[in-house]
């Protein structure tokens, strides 16, 4: 259970990002995200840097495009609003294909459409290229509070147990004749999460006291010590660099 | 509800991650009162249920389904504090490992789903126990009325920031519209799911529901003659698993 799980995104591999401490990878992302928010939405190049600057990312990390597609499809609700966009928007219209659709309102689609895709595929090829305990330690690193970073370990530790159980509980009703047909139904759901509830809250009163009897003190010892160096602040620093670069020239030079 | 990055513009979405930081600083001190030396391991472990009880989908008309925010149930489950937190933890790891919502759309998200839904929900919690008598079916029903309430809620600060800082000119009348309208229906499925859970967890372990602290009787002690071997002496926190679905 210690020894870091293997999480939906995490693709393993062995190459310079993959290597790179999380620390510096979570900051990069960060900065490199806000650079592309920051970016008016009417420099087309300027997007067109950044999926660039990201395919380089992939390349390196040997993340296959298909790969990132496929999970890019958590953004399909705001991809649905995005598209609803231009028939809503008010404003002088345009012709697009015969039909009159608000030119702000386009112009929204596509402001939604490539900064929330840049962020999707940002954090799916941090993800893909850090396994979760490591991305844990980068943020204890950072300077998050200490407890926050003890709570997401748990949760992280205990999310695929608790799954589980949910599952195990699915399967206990539907074995009994259970369908979640309409709202009277409503009732058996709730039960089966409070049922759900107990069984967690017991489960962490159990853990923490057998952390208690293995000398738990309120602080996690650390076993591994992620330092990064000087050199490794700077090859992250690539990627955010390269991204307010043109951000900066979006900013200055125009369309 | 999750934003996605560029929703929001940047000046905006950093102003949020200052709020929602400082929402989530206060709550690790409040955490730290409300659960001592347990917290890592009980928020933890409350912060996963959040997470399967979102993955927990109830049908509300044909063919469509909704799921629980949770942050109504959360406060009442485990206290206002915890429950900011575990809101928080989940977003972050929907952000940050599975991608769902933006990174600098956080402050916004935990600003939204997280604090507010927590405090307004809470909040009217707290007001209805403390005006009802004192008794379970009260709980229940304030659990009801604070999470009816907290979705609309968090959909009108959502309105709020968009209106402040949001990207695309589409009117803010249709937004409000289109948001709060969605979410009255949301809050009711929320809401009925809420009352529910906090009423099963009562009748299992009434001392496990932090909103009904002040519930239990103090038991009394009798004085010589035992009592008659008919009359079942009532003890406030007896579990009773008559009424519940033990899958």
């Amino acid at each position: 259970m210690g020894a870091g799980h293997a999480h939906d995104l995490y693709r393993h591999a062995d190459t310079p990002l993959h290597r790179l401490p999380p620390q510096c990878k979570l900051v990069a992302v960060l900065l490199f995200v806000l650079a592309v928010v920051a970016t008016p939405r009417d420099r087309f190049w300027a997007f067109g840097v950044y999926a660039l600057l990201l395919a380089a990312v992939a390349a390196v990390g040997r993340v296959p495009a298909g790969y990132v597609l496929r999970r890019v499809v958590v953004e399909i609700p705001f991809v649905v609003f995005a598209f609803a966009l231009p028939f809503l928007a008010s404003g002088p219209t345009v012709d697009v294909l015969g039909v009159d659709v608000s030119r702000d309102g386009l112009y929204g689609a596509w402001n939604i459409l490539a900064k929330g895709t840049l962020g999707v595929v940002a954090s799916i090829l941090l993800a893909a290229t850090t396994p979760l305990r490591d991305l844990l330690l980068g943020m204890e690193r950072l300077r998050m509070p200490q407890l926050l970073v003890q709570i997401m370990q748990f949760m992280l530790r205990y999310s695929e147990v608790i799954s589980g159980e949910t599952g195990r509980m699915k399967v206990a009703r539907e074995s009994r004749g259970f369908q979640a047909r309409d709202v009277r139904q409503l009732p058996v759901v709730a039960k089966s999460a409070g049922a759900l509830f107990i069984r967690s809250y017991e489960r962490g009163e159990r853990v923490h006291l057998a952390m208690l009897s293995r000398g738990y003190t309120g602080t996690m010892p650390v076993v591994t010590d992620v330092r990064a160096s000087a050199a490794q602040w700077g090859v992250s620093a690539a990627l955010p660099a390269a991204a307010a670069l043109a951000c900066a020239v979006a900013w200055l030079a125009g369309a | 509800m999750h934003v996605p990055d560029g929703f929001i513009s940047a000046p905006v979405s950093v102003a949020a991650g200052v709020v929602a930081a400082t929402g989530v600083a206060v709550s690790l001190r409040g955490a730290r009162r409300e659960l001592d030396e347990r917290a890592a391991p009980l928020a933890g472990l409350v912060a996963a249920f959040i997470f399967a009880v979102q993955m927990l989908n109830f049908p509300v008309a044909s063919g469509t389904s909704g799921h629980l925010l949770g942050g109504t149930l959360a406060a009442v489950l485990v206290g206002p504090f915890t429950a900011v937190l575990c809101m928080s933890v989940v977003l972050l790891m929907q952000g940050v490992f599975f991608a769902d919502g933006g990174l600098t759309a956080l402050g916004v998200n935990i600003t939204v789903m997280g604090i507010t839904t927590t405090l307004v929900g809470y909040g009217l919690f707290k007001v209805l126990v403390a005006a009802l008598p004192r008794t379970r079916r009260s709980v229940s029903g304030a659990a009801f009325v604070g999470a009816l309430v907290s979705v609309p809620a968090a959909a009108c600060v959502f309105t709020l920031i968009y209106a402040v800082g949001g990207t695309t000119d589409v009117a803010l009348a249709k937004v409000a519209g289109a948001m709060i309208g969605v979410h009255v229906l949301i809050g009711i499925g929320e809401a009925l799911i809420t009352a529910a859970t906090v009423s099963s967890v009562l009748a299992v372990r009434p001392d496990l529901v932090h909103g009904a602290r002040g519930l239990a009787r103090t038991l009394e002690l009798r004085d010589g003659a035992l009592p008659t071997a008919s009359a079942a002496p009532t003890a406030p926190a007896a579990p009773t698993a008559s009424s519940t679905t033990q899958a």
